[in-house]
């Protein structure tokens, strides 16, 4: 089987993360963003895997090679020279989606959930039309784009954008398995499979609706990426339990690379990710947190809801909150304030940051 | 000779942009430096050679703070201490008329009249020194200092022949720049005061007096403008220059940055006052001044600029900078205080931050005086200053408390930024 993620372009709404770092390989629960879809590809017996993409990052290729071989599966480039859109991609990957009459997957490549590949396959070759597309149940279905669709057989009728009057809960969850007739469908040039393909699949009956089972999330941006950690966190306490971390100081769903060294008198957690060589010195308070490989945090510091970028070097007695993104290689001083601060890379904070902003 | 020294404590309706510490503790008692402000000017004015009494003069009700600080100072003096009540705010002169048999007895050569909302390093013995050197029957020395043209204008500025040091006129916060040279709120008189003083007095009672009971009689007498602007120019008042630390003491910002003088003055005067490092001990930076019945964490690091009060709890990894911890204040573990006031009993949580924004002189301006901002700025927001938590409030554990006014005996639930809590 194979399957194509769209990966696009250079991440910018995770800027400042993406700005040392192409967003696939951005870690999300210490494992690279990319490398969760690609397990979970392999694990339901995909063989061969597109990266459609519209820029080229040596740092990503040279590491999906050693993917490729751990996982045993192929792994090829697709790249636009002009951007496609979301179903523009499929028109250019078609040689490799074409080269047999088995079914495809589609993923958007930020989304994190429990990826329900098999059953996919199954649902999509019982109801034995062109494609299937995984929808979620969301709480506030205004802001989105529904699906309305029979419930028993999963045909859809059809999408409202930004529904004012309730007509569904359940949004596309931007996972999909196609039949290779539906690529008939597709010019290469740049199309949005939301919303030119999809209503003339659904017209024709050609459709159909799948509901998730468990959390979902587009982790796209930083306050999505940490809600998504902390859907996450949970999912790995009931699934996996054995991987988070367990000691003294430990406050709920906490993930620690085994090379990170957490000091004493340290409050960890809830929901918080420690990447590999991160240093959490004596007397630190962290909640909803992801810090990533070799930062180092100093005593009696206190960060809640806060992404930390590569070799950070975070001072004492820092506050620092609401949704802070601090790129690589950047240092905050002793006894700083940051609220809200979209840090960019190699930065040195000597003021604080008491209200949301971007320091260039 | 005898000399003594009269310091004008004020009264209940002054000192509110003090507030809220002065809710609980008249503004003179507040411990700046680890020590009341006017007792300050008591050890100032013990060591002039000669001081026989101190009179306290203001308009509190008798209380037990000020007893029980009259006692302590007396006892750590050696000289007689007194506090007389005027029977209503009387102004900064009057109350100095009505009790002129209570000054004058003992027959004191000349008195010192201190005002207790400054601050300084008060260089009375060369005040006395100057003053006895004017010509016969002059009335009153003023201790005055240099500041902007721009901040002259918010301080009673004189103007004086520079051969004689006569003070030529006088106008207290003038609308257009008169001179830079201000009052700094510390005179040396010579009994013959009371003339003009009794004058005035008599003035004012012809003047206003009548016999409608809705008009109330004028008893104020200010010592400004009632004395020193007519005075000037007549060879009576003259001025003595100082270039040594010296402050108004108005709002809860000013206390912060007096604390700062002070503790550095403890420098030579108490080297003892100061806090060190060692073994054991909490990690000392700069000057601070740590109470001995204080518990501090060994983890903790206080200062510059600290006043740790009595019985005061500092737990593990707890930051204070330029603060005030009052009397028994519980600051939990991880805590960090910049830029603020924590009152008497109130409890800052673990890892909660309290901040506050200093006000301080620019420090590029020579002879610049602390800035007294109004509390709200033409949009009718806080403006940022010092953090002033009051007595008892507890601050919740992990939240961050900023530029903010926090009245006595709150529980505050959350963060609160630029706001002041009822």
């Amino acid at each position: 089987m194979k399957a194509l993620i769209l990966v696009g372009g250079y991440g910018t709404r995770l800027r400042p993360l993406t700005l040392s770092c192409p967003k696939p390989l951005v870690e999300f629960g210490n494992k690279p963003m990319l490398l969760h879809q690609l397990e979970a590809l392999s694990e339901a017996g995909v063989k061969h895997i597109i990266l459609a993409v519209s820029y080229r990052a040596e740092q990503m290729e040279k590491e999906l090679k050693n993917v490729e071989e751990k996982l045993g599966v192929k792994i090829s480039i697709s790249l636009e020279s002009e951007p496609l859109g979301t179903a523009g991609p499929l028109a250019l990957a078609s040689k490799y989606l074409t080269v047999d009459n088995d079914p495809f997957f589609v993923l958007n490549s930020d989304v994190i959930c429990e990826f329900p590949f098999k059953e996919m396959i199954q649902f999509h070759k019982h109801h034995g039309k062109e494609g299937t597309i995984i929808v979620t149940k969301v709480e506030e279905p205004s802001k989105y784009g529904v699906v309305v669709y029979d419930a028993e057989t999963g045909k859809i009728n059809r999408f409202v954008e930004k529904p004012q009057e309730y007509v569904s809960n359940k949004i596309n969850a931007g996972l999909y398995i196609f039949s290779p007739s539906m690529l008939n469908r597709i010019e290469l040039k740049p199309t949005s499979i939301e919303k030119e393909v999809f209503p003339a699949m659904a017209k024709d009956g050609h459709l159909y609706a799948m509901e998730l089972q468990g959390f979902w999330m587009d982790v796209g941006q930083p306050k999505d990426f940490l809600t998504g950690m902390c859907m996450y966190l949970t999912s790995l306490r009931q699934k996996n339990p054995g991987c988070l971390y367990q000691g003294p100081g430990v406050v709920g769903n906490v993930l620690v690379d085994p090379s990170a060294q957490i000091g004493k008198n340290c409050r960890i957690g809830p929901n918080v990710t420690i990447g590999p060589n991160v240093v959490i010195e004596d007397g630190v308070c962290m909640k909803k947190c992801t810090v990533l490989n070799g930062a180092h945090i100093k005593s009696h510091s206190w960060l809640e809801t806060c992404i930390i970028g590569w070799k950070c070097v975070i001072g004492r007695w820092v506050r620092m909150e609401n949704v802070s993104v601090l790129g690589e290689d950047v240092s905050v001083n002793d006894e700083l304030y940051v609220n809200g601060g979209r840090i960019l890379p190699h930065k040195a904070i000597s003021d604080s940051v008491p209200d949301p902003q971007i320091i260039m | 000779m005898a000399l003594k020294t009269i310091i004008l404590i004020g009264g209940p309706m002054k000192g509110t942009r003090f507030r809220p510490l002065s809710l609980d503790l008249p503004k003179p008692l507040f411990p700046v430096a680890g020590f009341p402000v006017i007792y300050h000017h008591i050890e100032a004015a013990s060591k002039v050679p000669n001081m026989k009494e101190i009179i306290l003069i203001g308009f509190y009700q008798a209380q037990e703070d000020l007893t029980k600080f009259i006692i302590n100072v007396q006892h750590e003096f050696k000289i007689q201490v007194r506090y007389l009540q005027e029977y209503t705010s009387l102004g900064t002169a009057g109350g100095i008329y009505h009790f002129r048999d209570q000054i004058l007895m003992g027959n004191p050569e000349y008195f010192f009249v201190m005002n207790s909302d400054v601050c300084g390093d008060f260089p009375l013995v060369e005040m006395l020194e100057f003053h006895k050197h004017r010509p016969a029957g002059t009335f009153c020395t003023i201790l005055g200092t240099e500041a902007t043209r721009q901040q002259s204008l918010n301080y009673g500025c004189l103007a004086e022949n520079k051969d004689t040091s006569e003070v030529l006129h006088y106008v207290e916060k003038p609308e257009t720049f008169i001179s830079t040279t201000i009052n700094c709120g510390i005179y040396l008189c010579s009994p013959c005061i009371f003339e003009p003083l009794k004058r005035i007095f008599k003035q004012n009672l012809e003047e206003n007096y009548n016999f409608d009971f809705n008009t109330p009689n004028k008893e104020v007498i200010r010592m400004e403008q009632d004395i020193f602007v007519p005075l000037a120019s007549t060879g009576k008042l003259y001025v003595f220059h100082t270039t040594r630390f010296w402050s108004q003491i108005k709002s809860a910002g000013a206390v912060i940055y007096a604390n700062r003088h002070y503790l550095e003055l403890y420098r030579d005067t108490h080297p003892d006052r100061l806090a060190k490092n060692g073994e054991g001990k909490p990690k000392v930076i700069g000057d601070v001044f740590i109470h001995s019945s204080a518990q501090v964490h060994p983890t903790a690091v206080l200062g510059p600029n600290v006043s740790i009060g009595k019985n005061v709890m500092i737990g593990d990894g707890v930051r204070v900078r330029d603060s005030i911890i009052l009397e028994g204040a519980m600051l939990q573990d991880h805590c960090c205080i910049l830029n603020s006031i924590i009152g008497w009993n109130s409890t800052v949580g673990m890892w909660s931050r309290v901040e506050g924004t200093p006000n301080d002189p620019n420090p590029n301006k020579p002879f610049a005086k602390l800035e007294t901002l109004s509390m709200f700025d033409d949009h009718g927001k806080l403006n940022p200053s010092i953090t002033v938590i009051g007595s008892n409030v507890q601050v919740p554990p992990e939240v961050i408390i900023l530029n903010s006014m926090v009245l006595p005996h709150k529980e505050l639930s959350g963060c609160c930024k630029n706001q002041i809590i009822m």
